[in-house]
């Protein structure tokens, strides 16, 4: 597979939300704005590149019985450096997206790609493969963030293009349910065609 | 007075499923049978307690008294990891039909955020460890109850026809969305 | 490079190796960010502040003091000064009463008590019904009025606030802190 087919399959083929459906837990948490589905996107994408990185470099050294604990610590360690970086530079988003930068440890996309990806391939493939795979979980979180927003209020990254109140259900938690429920199915649909 | 605020809080209000969106993922995976659900819910209320026992005490004696809160995270995250393995671990030593009924569920609580979510939510909320471990036991009962309500819809729905494109994630999604707006009923019972 | 082999001693070395490292780069990251992160905390509140007050000179968040709100704790007032005269009061308030969890307001006052301006800080109300507290619309019909003559509370029960649509609940909880602030900074007098 060249780089590009690399870089591409987290877009569609194996978009890890809307295809694979891991790390929902956020998706469905942040995706009540476009802004705030995108800058968890963001967050994630960093985690991903640095710790598919580090694990590949590090795959030779660590003892396949004690891989997992020791890719957990790689994981966590560049969360944390997310988690603060973030509070110091862009203290709003940092609230608007609370415990779910932390939780961004055990999102299964991020060990997903460490063990099945990063543990066997070289330092730039899995660069690639993390920056694929970060730019896609962005992108279906964007999607949904901006569906949502648009729906739920009439207006898109904060720009109003509906007048009135919108349907308010789609900003709460059902609204987020429903929408991901329908854009998979969608998916599916274009998938079978 | 306090403590049935929080219960009612977490288990229905501020559903950790519903309406905080922690444990996903299991909340869809192992939603198939009841019985599955009965199990996994009796694993992650298990784990949960514990968990929230372990990881307070250590916030307060070993992270805020060496002055390196920052490193929760990663912690909390191996403690459970590890916390994990020792429940996995004595209960095949121990008792056999308890393994077997919660074996299969334990490698997969790690990764749920419910666990690792309510030991951060603890130390945020400044809750005491008692009120941390009735919080954490009530958010477990929450996914409990959250997890075998849908797990009874599903059972029901293997007998209705369901458009291709609608089946297995996307109409377990759309019945959640029902669910949590029927919980959003109970918002506003406590002040 | 070979594979290292899973025997006891390179686990454990390896995995404190890692541990340590990733702990350095940590403590490292920790101290980088440290000063811009209290230094993002302390500008939130000063622009809180300066949109509730006229314009200073001082530095209100130095000369803060706490006064008794007669219910068991306290208030923060953040004096500002212009050219050493008090030109009003910034009052971190809260009120317990909303419709879900706490919410948290800075009010400035005219040293005569007079309402100048009322920020949200915090709240966690219902989007789109509660949340308008933080609109323009809601809370502007407070600003230029004294709660000496105005009365505090919503039309329903009495006062002379216009409520939020269908967000009785909220609007009651906004009044109920900014009452709070007003009575504290009365009664405590002014410095």
């Amino acid at each position: 597979m060249n780089q590009l087919q690399n870089l591409t399959k987290g877009f569609f083929k194996e978009n890890p939300i809307l295809v694979l459906v891991l790390g929902t837990c956020p998706t469905l948490a942040t995706s009540s704005s476009a802004l705030n589905g995108m800058g968890m996107g963001i967050a994630t994408t960093f985690v991903l590149i640095g710790s598919n990185v580090v694990i590949s470099l590090l795959s030779n050294v660590i003892p396949d019985k004690v891989r997992i604990p020791a890719f957990i610590v790689v994981i966590a360690s560049f969360v944390t450096v997310v988690d603060l970086v973030m509070q110091a530079f862009v203290p709003a988003l940092y609230e608007a997206l609370g415990i779910f930068i932390p939780l961004i440890v055990v999102n299964c996309i991020v060990l997903g790609r460490a063990e099945a990806y990063a543990s066997k391939n070289s330092v730039f493939s899995s660069f690639i493969d993390g920056l694929g795979m970060g730019l896609g979980f962005t992108m279906a979180l964007g999607i949904l963030g901006a569906f949502r927003e648009l729906v739920g209020s009439g207006s898109i990254l904060g720009h109003k293009f509906i007048s009135g109140d919108g349907v308010l259900v789609f900003i709460l938690a059902p609204g987020a349910f429903w929408a991901l429920g329908y854009l998979i199915a969608l998916i599916n649909r274009i998938k079978r065609s | 007075m306090e403590y049935i605020l929080i219960i009612i809080s977490a288990v229905f209000i501020n559903n950790v499923v519903l309406a905080q969106f922690l444990g996903i993922c299991p909340f869809l995976g192992v939603s198939n049978k009841v019985n599955t659900a009965l199990g996994m819910a009796g694993a992650v209320t298990f784990v949960i307690v514990l968990a929230t026992m372990v990881t307070y005490l250590i916030q307060v004696y070993v992270l805020n008294k060496l002055g390196i809160a920052f490193m929760q995270t990663i912690t909390f995250i191996l403690v459970i990891a590890a916390l994990v393995q020792m429940v996995e671990i004595i209960l095949k030593k121990i008792s056999q039909p308890l393994y077997q009924a919660l074996g299969i569920f334990l490698p997969l609580i790690t990764t749920n955020c419910a666990v690792l979510g309510v030991a951060i939510l603890v130390i945020k909320k400044n809750y005491n460890l008692l009120e941390g471990v009735v919080y954490g036991a009530s958010i477990a009962v929450g996914f409990g109850l959250a997890l075998i309500i849908l797990a009874g819809i599903r059972e029901q729905l293997e007998l209705v026809n369901i458009p291709k494109g609608m089946k297995g994630v996307p109409i377990s999604l759309v019945i959640a969305g029902i669910l949590a707006l029927a919980f959003m009923g109970f918002t506003g019972i406590v002040k | 490079m070979a594979k290292t082999e899973s025997t006891f001693k390179n686990m454990v070395l390896s995995l404190t190796l890692i541990s340590l490292g990733a702990s350095a780069c940590l403590g490292f990251v920790y101290e980088l960010t440290k000063e811009p992160i209290a230094l993002s905390v302390l500008n939130k509140k000063l622009d809180a502040i300066r949109q509730v007050v006229p314009e200073f000179t001082n530095n209100p968040n130095e000369e803060m003091y706490r006064l008794p709100t007669g219910e068991g704790d306290s208030l923060d007032i953040y004096p500002a000064k212009k050219d050493g005269q008090i030109v009003g009061y910034a009052v971190s308030t809260y009120s317990k009463t909303a419709f879900s969890g706490n919410i948290s307001l800075m009010a400035g006052f005219k040293p005569d008590g007079t309402i100048l301006n009322i920020k949200v800080l915090e709240q966690k109300e219902t989007p789109g019904l509660g949340t308008k507290m933080t609109e323009h619309g809601f809370k502007d019909q407070f600003n230029n009025k004294n709660p000496a003559q105005f009365h505090l509370k919503v039309k329903k029960d009495g006062g002379q606030v216009d409520a939020i649509t269908a967000a009785t609940i909220s609007s009651r909880a906004f009044c109920d802190a900014v009452q709070r602030a007003y009575n504290t900074l009365q009664k405590g007098g002014q410095k």
